[in-house]
């Protein structure tokens, strides 16, 4: 049977007329992307706003009073919310999901424009009801990310009125969004490969944003229906989580709920958010430390069968977010044990991205520090959760500020790391134009060290038993004054980190209207994305002929070959050679 | 091609576009995406599920009865699904006016289990059984009001097809589109007839 | 090249501050020093791995670093390698994953014998119960609870009649013998945690959980809040002492029983009004309070409140600050009450007397001092300022507006509340955080007399 792509059996791409259909109401993926990146920066420069008011109050604390308790609690829910869902997850699958899953596969967009463009709306609904929690009677949600009843919806937190169900309400509007993006996204790698992108040749970068997709589509479930269930405790006085209880004196009308049912079904979607977030992580600095060090990603079957084993992996290993959470203590021995093989793929990863450099010829562009400092913190971030996920070490280690320290350097510092090198890496594509390189070794450099010292030694704080979520811990014995000078340490750091950011900030937007042309293909890259007839690319692409690929992703520094990549759309006649090296054949053993 | 062939590929052993992993992509978009839908649905069906039994161990469930008439609901959703089954299988024939009283018939049926459902809440909250009174009640409200929704937002689709179906659309659209409504509508009763094996068996 | 630098030298860094920073496990007073050594070898396998990796990474950056004359090496994969990197993975998790199970699986499994004792968490406090003589608990119920009935106890169970009830933020253990704790919760989650034994458990609501534990150690110990359960989560503060057999049982045996909660003797007005004629001297013979003598308005005032205070002055736990020049004033007189029968006596005189507010001397922003009490004082004291005896929280509202304005700057600066036997004083020096001045204070004191 003849082979006829998807994408070109649809004709019906309509360019667009106007300013608003064009940049507003637009169903080109790029434009879709761009907005989705742009809401969820903003929402994250909030977000880290408000971390930066937590640190004033953990390093300081008595000294401002702005931040009463209540503010505090509701600085960190917020702050963890924003970061994790509307930050992170969109950012990864809405930005860098939709700008390259149709250009690395050789599609015109997603299969679905028109969902596409409605997922970006319901998101900045999302968004805005989020919000909107900031101004209604009480307040957001001050219950912690994690949202755990009773205390999410009764008296002593903070927004336990209106707070919370605009928090619900807007998770359950946020996975309507993320539904209809993730349906395009899987369909599109499925069903839109162009003609010789087999699933094996394409880059890891959409390797991992399909399987993070694929999770978050059977994940966020869970998320809507303990978000069903505890709104109909709260609204309708259900006992789904409730159980009998005293609230400040009152007993309450709940019988019976179980709390720990909830935290089963929030982590059974928490855990998988980990690698919904992580996977496109790994995915972007693979293609990315490949492209630096022209050579290609070592090992690549093995890196994509770690991202699905660790995607399969992520949904038994929920329970260990709960050791001590009052579960059947039993589950601790199964649940350790799936969490400790679920380093396996792990480092399998980080020794395959280690061996990319080794025998490579490193360029340190931008892009490529914040990818080696990725690998840095992730290495780091990745061995304290070896101490976490093993139940008896968790023990006096849970809810302290190891806690803390180990899932900002895993899900921090080291997807933003990587969200860092991608902006840099495909700016070019996106917009053009190149971006100032002083600048951005500034930011990588103060970045970079900044945050390690931020984190660092924050686990010893948790190694002494300093309990995270304290709004101040006043007078405790156990922990010495040089720790609260600790504590006032890293505050001073933070807020300069958060400032650094700036950094970033005027680059982009200087670079947008004052940077210099940066070429179609300023890395060198062999991905079809920086192949296209335009940078940045049209609407549809490609111009009139689908880019046909005749081999896989990594065609760097190719024995014998002219140039020291060969571009996955550039048929095998054309491939220039150097002198009595014979005609390219591409590598056989 | 099986999956196992596909991952195990040594992609960067051989050149060209003319791979035998490349010929396989037929299926229309839209049925990849509703498998994978379902699939979304499936997923929060069986956690509610899950839950439900979760909660049932704990000592205050008290469960419900069911009236007569979850059972003719069944009957209707059943024969519904039918229909269109029925009426996606003489779509090849081209008798357009059997095929226009098939969907009809399909979609009425529906909306008639969904008036059913909710006689059957006015008849259960009429005898005290409140949403409130018990976790038993709780889930059967909220499973039965979700499986509920989802029908409604089938019944959307139905009424696009339906249009397509009266102003003349091609018939390789209208098959997709009577396709996918059925393949959802079986979905739906497989939904059902769990849910109603659970609630009548707890 | 400076890359390799920096990771060499955050290597170092990370190496020297484990090896001489001053912050490392709290000192261990439990048996539970293989939690310790679980630690220590997750320590020395996760160490190497971060130190091989990372010196490996930056010798690659730097052997490898850019030259235009050279070309990467050409290297799809490497089975072998991988399969060897693999193995190795999985060696070093078994070793660390095998002791954790081992010593998992004795922290589940209570040695037979083990003592018993039940610790309960309520927002913000803690409370303990003994099982008693017969050494079993009586049954307890949600249900039950009251202002009279704190613990829940099931008055119709006879194994309850005997427990021992501590409702002072205090626990004591004998030290040397294993004890199962017991961890029950009246309305949210809380954890019971205390970083010198090394183990902690959440307590659920509806469920009773546990640990156990060998105290090894003589000493008192902070026992912490380990889960987020609202905004007074941080001064959720208890205390365990753990004592010789010999001291524990004699804290023990002077500890009340339910039993002995049911015959309490309510509080005679009619001997307490002979006793309250000196303090009608100051604060008036209907307890209606005098600004000038400094003397608060009492009637209306919850009787647990006031026996707390009084109780307070009596033992030097308030009016003994050297800038609590009225505090002082008070100690005296409230030492003439000889003991708990006294105190009960007055203040059931003082139930009687006639609630009318107190005047009004305070003006201030009501609007900006609605917004600083609703979301903070309103969670304890109430949204209409009647306080909430669950949680310690006395009444405002109608009582005497200067006297509030004084006790806020009081807990601000330390006055009031940092005394360490004061249970809930603390927990207001961290709430007035959000008073940024005496401006802010007078709102308050409006708001709260615009509530009456």
């Amino acid at each position: 049977m003849a082979y006829v792509p998807i994408a070109d059996q649809d004709h019906a791409l309509h360019d667009p007329q106007s300013f608003i259909t064009k940049y507003i109401w637009s169903q080109d993926h790029k434009v879709i992307a761009i907005q989705y990146g742009t809401i969820a920066i903003l929402v994250g420069l909030l977000a880290l706003v408000l971390s930066g008011l937590m640190r004033l109050q953990l390093g300081y604390p008595d000294s401002f009073s702005f931040i009463a308790p209540s503010n505090y609690y509701q600085f960190i829910t917020m702050h963890g919310m924003i970061m994790v869902i509307y930050l992170l997850t969109a950012l990864f699958l809405g930005g860098f999901g939709n700008y390259l899953i149709p250009l690395q596969i050789g599609a015109r967009d997603m299969v679905f424009p028109y969902l596409n463009m409605l997922s970006v709306w319901v998101y900045l609904l999302s968004v805005i009801i989020l919000m909107a929690s900031f101004f209604v009677p009480g307040g957001p949600t001050g219950a912690g990310w994690t949202l755990y009843p009773p205390q999410a919806i009764s008296r002593g937190t903070p927004g336990a009125d209106l707070g919370i169900i605009f928090m619900l309400v807007s998770l359950a509007v946020f996975i309507i969004a993320f539904t209809m993006g993730g349906l395009n996204y899987v369909t599109t790698v499925l069903q839109a490969r162009t003609k010789g992108m087999t699933m094996m040749r394409m880059p890891l970068s959409v390797w991992g944003i399909f399987v993070a997709t694929i999770l978050g589509l059977f994940a966020f479930p869970a998320l809507f229906v303990s978000a069903v269930m505890m709104t109909f405790d709260k609204l309708l006085g259900t006992s789904f989580f409730m159980p009998a209880m005293v609230s400040m004196g009152q007993p309450l009308g709940h019988s019976g709920g179980s709390p720990v049912l909830f935290q089963h079904l929030f982590w059974f979607f928490g855990h998988p958010e980990v690698y919904i977030v992580a996977l496109p992580a790994f995915g972007l600095v693979s293609d990315i430390l490949s492209t630096h060090a022209r050579k290609n990603i070592f090992g690549y079957r093995m890196m994509v069968w770690a991202i699905i084993a660790i995607g399969g992996l992520s949904f038994i290993v929920w329970a260990h977010h709960m050791y001590v959470s009052g579960m059947n203590p039993y589950f601790g021995f199964f649940f350790a044990f799936t969490t400790l093989i679920i380093a396996i793929p792990t480092a399998i990863k980080v020794y395959n991205w280690v061996l990319t450099l080794w025998h490579g010829n490193i360029r340190l562009t931008v892009p490529m520090l914040f990818a080696i400092g990725f690998i840095f913190t992730f290495i780091h971030g990745g061995l304290t959760g070896l101490f976490l996920g093993n139940v008896t070490v968790d023990l006096p280690l849970s809810d302290t500020y190891f806690v803390v320290a180990h899932f900002h350097m895993v899900m921090g510092v080291s997807p933003i790391l990587v969200l860092f090198a991608a902006i840099y890496h495909w700016f070019p594509k996106i917009t053009g134009k190149m971006f100032n390189v002083a600048l951005g070794k500034i930011h990588f450099w103060l970045t970079f060290i900044g945050a390690f010292a931020i984190y660092l030694p924050m686990h010893y704080l948790g190694f002494l038993g300093v309990p995270r979520r304290y709004y101040a811990m006043g007078n405790t014995e156990f922990m010495p004054d040089s720790a609260m000078a600790l504590n006032a340490h890293i505050t001073q750091v933070a807020i300069f980190v958060g400032i650094v950011q700036l950094i970033f900030i005027v680059n982009i937007l200087w670079s947008l209207f004052k940077g210099k042309p940066a070429g179609s293909n300023p890395w060198g890259a062999t991905s079809l994305e920086w192949q296209t007839p335009d940078t940045p690319p049209k609407h549809g692409n490609w111009g009139p002929q689908l880019p046909v690929v005749y081999r896989w992703a990594y065609e760097y520094s190719f024995p014998g070959a002219k140039d020291d990549f060969i571009p996955q759309n550039m048929p095998p006649e054309d491939v220039a050679m150097l002198d009595g090296a014979g005609k390219y054949k591409g590598h056989s053993e | 091609m099986s999956l196992f062939r596909t991952l195990t590929d040594k992609s960067w052993e051989y050149q060209g576009s003319d791979t035998h992993f490349s010929k396989t992509r037929t299926a229309a978009p839209e049925r990849i995406a509703l498998r994978f839908f379902l699939g979304v649905v499936g997923v929060m069906f069986a956690l509610f599920i899950t839950a439900y039994f979760i909660r049932m161990d704990l000592e205050d469930w008290r469960p419900m009865p069911e009236p007569l008439l979850l059972w003719i609901n069944t009957l209707i959703l059943f024969i519904s699904s039918v229909t269109l089954q029925w009426t996606r299988m003489i779509l090849g024939r081209g008798q357009r006016n059997k095929l226009k009283s098939g969907l009809l018939a399909g979609g009425i049926l529906s909306v008639g289990f969904i008036f059913g459902q909710l006689t059957v809440w006015q008849e259960m909250t009429g005898a005290g059984y409140y949403l409130d009174t018990n976790p038993a009640n709780a889930f059967f409200y909220v499973l039965t009001g979700l499986h509920g929704i989802h029908l409604l937002g089938g019944l959307w689709v139905w009424t696009r097809a339906s249009f397509k179906v009266w102003f003349g659309a091609d018939v390789e659209e209208i098959r997709l589109s009577v396709e996918l409504c059925t393949v959802y509508w079986h979905f739906l009763l497989l939904v059902w007839l769990v849910l109603f094996a659970l609630l009548a068996s707890t | 090249m400076p890359l390799v630098v920096a990771i060499v030298f955050l290597v170092i860094i990370s190496v020297l501050l484990h090896l001489f920073s001053p912050w490392w496990l709290t000192p261990i007073a439990s048996n539970w020093s293989t939690i310790d050594d679980t630690i220590h070898i997750t320590f020395w396998v996760t160490g190497f791995v971060f130190i091989a990796v990372n010196l490996f990474m930056a010798y690659a950056i730097y052997k490898f670093r850019y030259n235009k004359d050279r070309r990467s090496r050409y290297e799809p994969e490497n089975k072998k390698l991988e399969a060897w990197l693999t193995g190795f993975t999985g060696v070093g998790v078994i070793a660390m994953l095998a002791p954790g199970l081992f010593v998992w699986a004795s922290f589940v499994m209570v040695p037979k014998g083990a003592d018993e004792v039940e610790v309960i968490g309520q927002q913000w406090q803690w409370s303990y119960r003994y099982p008693g003589a017969d050494g079993v608990f009586g049954t307890v119920d949600t249900a039950f609870i009251a202002p009279e009935n704190l613990f829940g106890m099931n008055p119709e169970d006879p194994n309850g009649q005997d427990d021992v009830l501590v409702e002072s933020q205090e626990m004591h253990l004998p030290v040397d013998r294993p004890v199962k704790v017991l961890l029950r919760s009246k309305d949210v989650l809380h954890d019971y945690s205390v970083p010198q034994f090394r183990v902690k458990m959440d307590m659920v609501p509806g469920s009773v959980t546990y640990l156990w534990l060998t105290p090894t150690k003589i000493g008192s110990y902070e026992i912490l809040c380990e889960e987020l359960c609202g905004i007074g989560h941080h001064v959720m503060r208890g205390r365990v002492v753990v004592d010789s057999q010999v001291d524990f049982n004699t804290w023990l045996a002077a500890q009340v029983t339910y039993a002995d909660t049911l015959v309490q003797v309510a509080g005679n007005p009619q001997i307490g009004q002979s006793q309250y004629v000196l303090c009608s001297a100051c604060h008036g013979a209907n307890g209606e309070g005098n600004i000038v003598l400094n003397a608060p308005k009492l009637a209306g005032q919850e009787s647990w409140y006031l026996k707390r205070q009084l109780n307070y002055y009596k033992q030097g736990i308030r009016g003994t600050h050297t800038d609590d020049l009225f505090g002082q004033q008070m100690a005296p007189m409230a030492a003439t009450l000889a003991d708990d029968a006294a105190i009960n006596n007055v203040v059931a005189y003082i139930q009687t007397l006639p609630n009318d507010p107190a005047p009004v001397t305070i003006q201030g922003n009501v609007a900006n001092g609605q917004a600083l009490f609703n979301p903070t004082c309103g969670i304890c004291h109430n949204r209409n300022g009647q306080g909430v005896w669950a949680v310690n929280a006395p009444a405002l509202s109608g009582f005497s507006d200067w006297y509030l304005v004084r006790q806020l700057q009081n807990y601000k600066s330390g006055v009031r509340g940092a005394h360490p036997q004061d249970k809930f004083g603390f927990q207001m020096t961290s709430m007035v955080n959000g008073l940024k001045d005496d401006e802010a204070i007078t709102d308050v004191v409006a708001y709260i007399n615009s509530l009456r």
